[in-house]
């Protein structure tokens, strides 16, 4: 199993410079920008992208080309790219801001020609104060040559670009709550409808709201076509997508290949296997968000409609991968102490429910266990997601609450008797 | 008005950047982060006239967010990762380490305000758990040993200006992947090192 380099070619090629627009440049960067702002036009472009089908690569999938369709007709219109990336496990968006941050950029410019967008935002989390700086240098390279502000390239295109930093929330990964945050509010979801931010987004205003590898893709698709990219990957997951790899492999790393392998190829070649030579008791195919694997499903293909078909999500592309000696209570209670803390509080059966989730697993996994906690569990979890069928239902107005139950139904399903063993028999409570 | 004029310009220059003011509340929440080490309410005050909200709207949304500190903060904060792949990567070990070192409970300063220490959720690192940031700059692959060695080295030195590629090259091991550019630019303040925040500087 090879790597299919598109998205991180600059930077593999260039590694000491690939942040600097005169490495970016003399490798044709910026060049599909200038042609598409000279000579294209906004329909063209959209066609393109609709044509390579590409899908969202913030966690949702859904198709690009179908979200800019929405974009309502206003004077003020905007584009924020959410690089609040902190799904656990991921770490994808930080090597493409760190590293290629003008392939965003010339994403960014293109994108907004498209859509007949003049102000662009970069919403960055705030721990991600290093791939921030390149960004904002990025930036600031480009407005140097005229490539952003006042009549860019020449033309009569006004376009700007701020770069947003948050402060440690991964609610604001949720586009509403980001918009919310970025408005300077608290970031909290917002209530729907209005669905779609490209109806009523940012100040209420029609907004694009698309993570930062989709929008790194975008001059690729442009200089290539959208034929081309549609070329790649399979049929429902086109072109190639940035996996981050972490957990108990050899080679943990981000890798960039076409969907349509199994995990289990990925993980022994590009990944170098487990450590150690051990098994794989678990795997978490698309984020802490997503229901586990269990090691003897290796087989399934990463795309998102197969990971979607076997009761989970490809989500963010980060994959973790637990061996046959980790204790999979503590990992849940990792899981779900993550969702507790980062839970808005807008929800009763989130608020709540995510922090008895946590207390429960906490004593079963301190040995402090009573024997209806089993049941205990599955009842506050059916409060916020009723049924516990995926995809999940919700009580609630963004699934970060049905989130916190993935881990405790993967765990239940697959592996009940690792948590019942934890559990003291004599306490009969 | 408990802003010098300079900090205030900055301010001003940030409000700018927005179609709306009150926008640019996040990042003038970062500055006054920088320059008390928390969230003060002379600043709650200096903000919500900036803006043009009332005080209680600041700090309704400084206390949503967690790199908003409402306590006073040590020079330094040290963040260790207890997320997914840094906790089933002995995270756990690290933070012990780091708090029988620095003798701090999660979310603790110490006397001298030299650390404040706070087990975090996910930072992006995963590829290099366990991972650990000092003042949002991450070190990748800390083993428990070169955590304390991290720590104690802070206390020694007292860095003006926290390097990520600095402290990776003294203290840090495996990571997410290839950082390849040299960049000796870091954090000067306890919020995030930021060119628009004027809170980074390049170590020479």
């Amino acid at each position: 199993m090879k790597e299919t380099i598109l998205l991180t070619k600059h930077m593999r090629d260039n590694p000491e410079e690939s942040h600097l627009i005169d490495s970016y440049e003399k490798n044709n960067g910026y060049s599909t920008a200038k042609k598409t702002i000279l000579e294209s036009s906004p329909e063209k472009i959209l066609e393109e992208i609709k044509a390579s089908n590409i899908r969202g690569r913030g966690g949702a999938g859904f198709p690009t080309g179908v979200k800019w369709g929405f974009l309502a007709e206003d004077e003020d219109r905007y584009l924020v790219i959410n690089a609040d990336e902190s799904e656990p496990g991921t770490f994808k968006d930080r090597i493409l801001l760190e590293r290629d941050p003008h392939q965003l950029i010339e994403g960014i410019i293109i994108t907004c020609f498209s859509a007949n967008i003049k102000e662009a935002f970069i919403y960055i989390r705030g721990e991600y104060a290093k791939p921030a700086r390149r960004v904002q240098q990025a930036v600031e390279q480009a407005y140097q040559k005229g490539y952003l502000g006042k009549n860019i390239f020449g033309s009569e295109i006004n376009l700007d670009i701020v770069v947003h930093l948050g402060a440690g929330a991964y609610i604001c990964g949720e586009e509403t709550a980001l918009l919310n945050s970025l408005e300077g509010r608290r970031g909290e979801p917002r209530l729907k409808p209005p669905y779609f931010p490209a109806v009523k987004g940012l100040y209420m205003k029609p907004t694009l709201v698309n993570n930062v590898e989709t929008i790194s893709s975008v001059p690729w698709i442009i200089e290539n076509g959208g034929e081309e990219y549609n070329k790649l990957g399979v049929e429902g997951s086109t072109g190639t997508r940035i996996f981050s790899l972490s957990g108990h492999v050899n080679n943990p790393g981000n890798y960039e290949i076409e969907m349509g392998s199994s995990f289990g190829e990925f993980v022994e070649t590009l990944g170098g296997g487990i450590r150690n030579n051990k098994k794989v008791k678990a795997y978490i195919p698309g984020g802490a968000s997503a229901p586990w694997f269990r090691g003897d499903q290796l087989d399934i293909k990463m795309t998102i409609d197969d990971v979607a078909n076997n009761n989970s999500m490809l989500g963010s592309g980060a994959v973790v991968m637990m061996d046959e000696d980790t204790n999979l209570v503590s990992a849940a209670k990792s899981i779900v102490s993550f969702f507790a803390h980062e839970s808005c509080g807008q929800c009763t059966p989130c608020r709540e429910g995510t922090t008895w989730l946590e207390m429960i697993l906490d004593r079963i996994a301190s040995g402090r266990g009573r024997t209806s906690d089993m049941n205990l569990l599955l009842d506050v979890c059916d409060n916020i997601s009723p049924g516990l069928s995926w995809p999940p239902k919700m009580t609630t107005i963004c699934p970060l609450g049905p989130s916190a139950v993935s881990p405790i139904t993967s765990l239940m399903n697959d592996f009940r008797d690792e948590v019942e063993s934890l559990i003291p028999t004599k306490v009969l409570l | 008005m408990s802003w010098d004029d300079k900090l205030l310009k900055q301010a001003k220059k940030i409000i700018k950047l927005y179609p709306q003011k009150r926008s640019a509340l996040g990042p003038l929440l970062h500055l006054a982060q920088s320059k008390d080490g928390y969230i003060s309410d002379d600043s709650i005050t200096v903000i919500s006239e900036l803006v043009g909200i009332t005080e209680v709207q600041v700090k309704s949304v400084s206390t949503f967010y967690s790199m908003y500190k409402q306590e006073p903060t040590g020079k330094y904060i040290l963040s260790v990762c207890k997320s997914i792949s840094c906790e089933i990567n002995n995270s756990s070990e690290v933070i012990n380490k780091v708090q029988e070192f620095t003798g701090l409970n999660n979310n603790e300063t110490d006397e001298e305000e030299l650390f404040t220490f706070e087990a975090v959720e996910c930072i992006g690192a995963c590829g290099g758990a366990p991972a650990v940031q000092v003042n949002y700059e991450t070190v990748e692959g800390v083993t428990p040993e070169n955590a304390i060695n991290l720590c104690k080295w802070l206390k020694e030195t007292k860095p003006e200006v926290v390097v990520a590629d600095e402290m990776q090259e003294n203290f840090g091991g495996i990571k997410s992947f290839d950082w390849a550019i040299q960049d000796n630019s870091g954090a000067t303040s306890t919020a995030p090192g930021f060119q628009t925040l004027k809170t980074t500087k390049v170590k020479k």
